[in-house]
């Protein structure tokens, strides 16, 4: 397909300069020919190479974009702006996004093996897959999975959020799927693409989060987990085979990275992160990942094992999960705000009563306890008050209130947040770790529940971008001492 | 403009009015009915009184086998679905019983839509559009009529389904979730079965239909609640079998 020339004009937009000459498709920074239609955002636009030979899946996949693009909304995906007719003149017009590529950023970040190296790597990586972790997140909650998430289609932005780019193989829950009659045929990028994918199944959010693996795992260690396959036997070989641990390729390597990356990797997707959030939540609090042996080994597993997951992976059966969103909601980051003055034991029971029962319905759900103390509670001079020594306290308090729960099927952490604003905390809290739903005491934190005064649990209960359960004290331990 | 799909009314005048009111209050500025406008319910004679008005006003009206069933009973009821054309039949006028009669089999709406009350592929065996082998043959026999036809909209089945041919000419099914416009772009072609107005079977009591708006190529299939216990104390009232009475409370 010849270049357009720059100065062509295209249903209202002048064409500047290409950009990106792929495979599929050629992309243009673009303007509005009138000026006055500038929406205020630079525009890119993309149009698909169909020429005789190009192939009929580069005119699906353009299709399938350009459907489900307008429909995504928020920070991780390009603007949607306008789009010509597909059969008389396809082009994608959407907000071009300032930033790097993920890809440009590992040409850029050869492995290193010196220690000092590893450390700031290890805060990179987390940061990075926290934010694509985060941006899955956002689309999945819209009930699109990316299926094709690469290195070249995660682009970074200077504030450190990532947008997701190309939605030419995605899915929509609630969308005829137009690559769907590819059945037990993988439509992915052989490299990043997860097994449930390879054998046909599109629509699991957890595909997502499988490709994120594989891109933490070549951003830790340079190398890629299941290398790139160029046959659909090759790809078959992740439904059973667990890769070489990062750390056999890099010691360096912290246990609690490692216990991320293979969770990510696990061949059933039942047995990685539940959702993109809980992924970004382990990031963002390495110190309390759980470390199991899939955290600490050397090597991977050994021959026995696998020729025992290769039997049963000939009959593996993927079952097709319910829509993202709802899938999301049946796995919420549940989070408790524990007070720490103030507060009767009745209370606490109370609090933890409703927390057994949130986590009893969602066996994947998992548990953030929370509590907030004062800025000015900490002393430099008082060393029993001292920064650290008051958080040690708080942690060991909140751990021991957590204590009566049955955790055994939950993952649970526990946060020590600084702010003299106290509601603020919790919401800013539950915004940026995507709480699903938030527990606190409807009479705690200060005041009892007013209509009139914009107390804590109020001002929470207003704010919050999640479900809030205001919980009221149930046994009348008052009572009891009359 | 947008144009509202019913289907499957079986003479539920509580489901056709909640219907009708919806898709109003949603934009609908056109309607198509496509067959089995009675049986089953009890109110045959005002649900044909309000179809012959839409009708007059240029709604294209398709007939289903309950129609054909009413204008011509069989002597011996040998199902319900006999037994209640019986209990129809002397309920209708000769204009009512008039306008059954001369309703056609198939109906095309605009350049590149088809109207059919089961399949395209021999419209008078009633043939059950239920898969997807099932609706390739009626897509492919509406092609055969017209290739122009991009859209093939059909009742008879009682639940909601959008059928896509794929880039590879295989046919897909799909099931709509309700209320959500779903893009369908005329250079492929569809099969949309818009459910059952006054006869819902899925285990949800509320009606359906579909809201099919060509200018922006979207259809978007709708779940209505309606006075279902009113509808099904009419049946009660009016003497016909009492199945029909719970199968409407329970929407199955």
């Amino acid at each position: 397909m010849k270049l357009l020339t720059p100065g062509t004009e295209i249903d209202g937009f002048v064409v500047h300069e290409c950009i990106h000459a792929g495979g599929m498709a050629h992309i243009y920074r673009v303007g509005y020919a009138n000026a006055a239609r500038n929406p205020g955002f630079p525009l890119a636009m993309k149009i698909p190479r169909m020429t005789a030979g190009d192939g009929a899946e580069n005119i699906v996949s353009f299709e399938v974009e350009l459907t489900i693009l307008p429909t995504l909304s928020g920070h991780h995906v390009p603007r949607f702006v306008a789009a010509g007719d597909l059969m008389r003149l396809p082009y994608l017009v959407m907000e071009y996004v300032e930033g790097r590529t993920l890809q440009h950023w590992l040409e850029e970040h050869p492995r290193t093996l010196t220690p000092e190296g590893a450390l700031q790597d290890t805060a990179d990586i987390a940061r990075i897959g926290s934010a694509m972790a985060l941006a899955a997140h956002s689309i999945h909650q819209q009930n699109v999975c990316h299926l094709d998430l690469k290195p070249a289609n995660v682009l970074l932005r200077e504030g450190g959020s990532v947008v997701l780019l190309d939605f030419g193989l995605s899915c929509h829950a609630h969308y005829p799927d137009l690559l769907a009659e590819e059945m037990r045929k993988a439509v992915g990028s052989p490299t990043w693409i997860a097994p449930e994918q390879v054998v046909g199944v599109r629509g699991d959010l957890r595909s997502d989060i499988f490709a994120i693996g594989v891109m933490l795992y070549e951003m830790a260690t340079g190398e890629l987990p299941f290398g790139a396959p160029a046959t659909q036997g090759g790809m078959r070989q992740r439904l059973w085979m667990t890769p070489a641990p990062p750390r056999q390729h890099r010691p360096d390597l912290p246990e609690w990275l490692q216990e991320v990356i293979l969770r990510c990797l696990e061949p059933e997707a039942a047995q990685r992160y539940p959702s993109a959030a809980h992924l970004a939540f382990d990031l963002a609090n390495p110190e309390q990942v759980p470390i199991t042996e899939r955290g600490r080994r050397l090597r991977g597993p050994g021959l026995a094992v696998h020729f025992k997951r290769w039997i049963k992976a000939a009959g593996m059966h993927y079952q097709p999960s319910p829509l993202p969103a709802r899938q999301i909601e049946q796995v919420p980051i549940v989070m408790v705000a524990v007070p720490h003055d103030d507060v009767t034991d009745a209370t606490l029971y109370s609090l933890r009563e409703a927390a057994a029962r949130s986590l009893g319905i969602r066996p994947g759900a998992r548990l953030a306890c929370v509590t907030v103390i004062s800025p000015s509670a900490s002393s430099t001079s008082d060393s029993a008050r001292s920064e650290t020594m008051l958080h040690r306290t708080h942690l060991a308090r909140l751990k021991q209130w957590a204590a009566g729960l049955d955790l055994s099927r939950h993952s649970a952490s526990y946060h020590v947040l600084e702010a003299g604003d106290v509601a603020q905390a919790l919401v800013r809290y539950a915004e940026g770790n995507r709480v699903g739903m938030m527990i606190l005491g409807a009479a705690t934190h200060g005041l009892q529940l007013q209509r009139f005064i914009d107390t804590v649990p109020i001002r929470v209960a207003r704010d919050a971008p999640c479900t809030v359960i205001l919980v009221k004290q149930q046994l009348p331990f008052d009572a009891l001492g009359q | 403009m947008k144009i509202a799909l019913l289907s499957d009314i079986h003479a539920n005048l509580q489901a056709l009015e909640a219907c009708l009111e919806h898709a109003r209050a949603h934009g609908a500025r056109q309607f198509a009915l496509l067959g089995d406008l009675v049986g089953y319910g009890a109110d045959p004679g005002p649900v044909l009184d309000r179809v012959m008005q839409l009708v007059a006003e240029g709604t294209p009206c398709v007939r289903g086998n309950h129609d054909a069933a009413a204008v011509a009973p069989p002597a011996a009821a040998e199902n319900l679905g006999e037994q209640s054309a019986q209990w129809t039949h002397p309920r209708l006028n000769a204009r009512q019983l008039a306008f059954l009669a001369g309703l056609p089999l198939a109906t095309r709406m605009g350049m590149d839509a088809l109207l059919v009350h089961a399949s395209a592929d021999g419209p008078e065996r009633w043939h059950y559009v239920a898969d997807g082998n099932a609706a390739e043959r009626s897509m492919a026999a509406a092609t055969q009529m017209d290739p122009a036809i991009r859209y093939v909209f059909s009742g008879h089945v009682h639940e909601q389904a959008l059928y896509f041919l794929t880039p590879t000419a295989k046919l897909m099914r799909f099931s709509p979730q309700p209320g959500v416009p779903v893009p369908v772009p005329p250079h492929r072609q569809w099969l949309a079965i818009v459910g059952s107005c006054g006869q819902p079977r899925d285990g949800d009591t509320r009606a359906m239909y579909a809201l099919f708006d060509p200018d922006a190529a979207t259809i978007t299939f709708q779940r209505v609640p309606y006075d279902h216990m009113a509808a099904a104390a009419a049946v009660r009232a009016g003497g016909l079998p009492a199945f029909f009475a719970d199968r409407l409370e329970k929407g199955r």
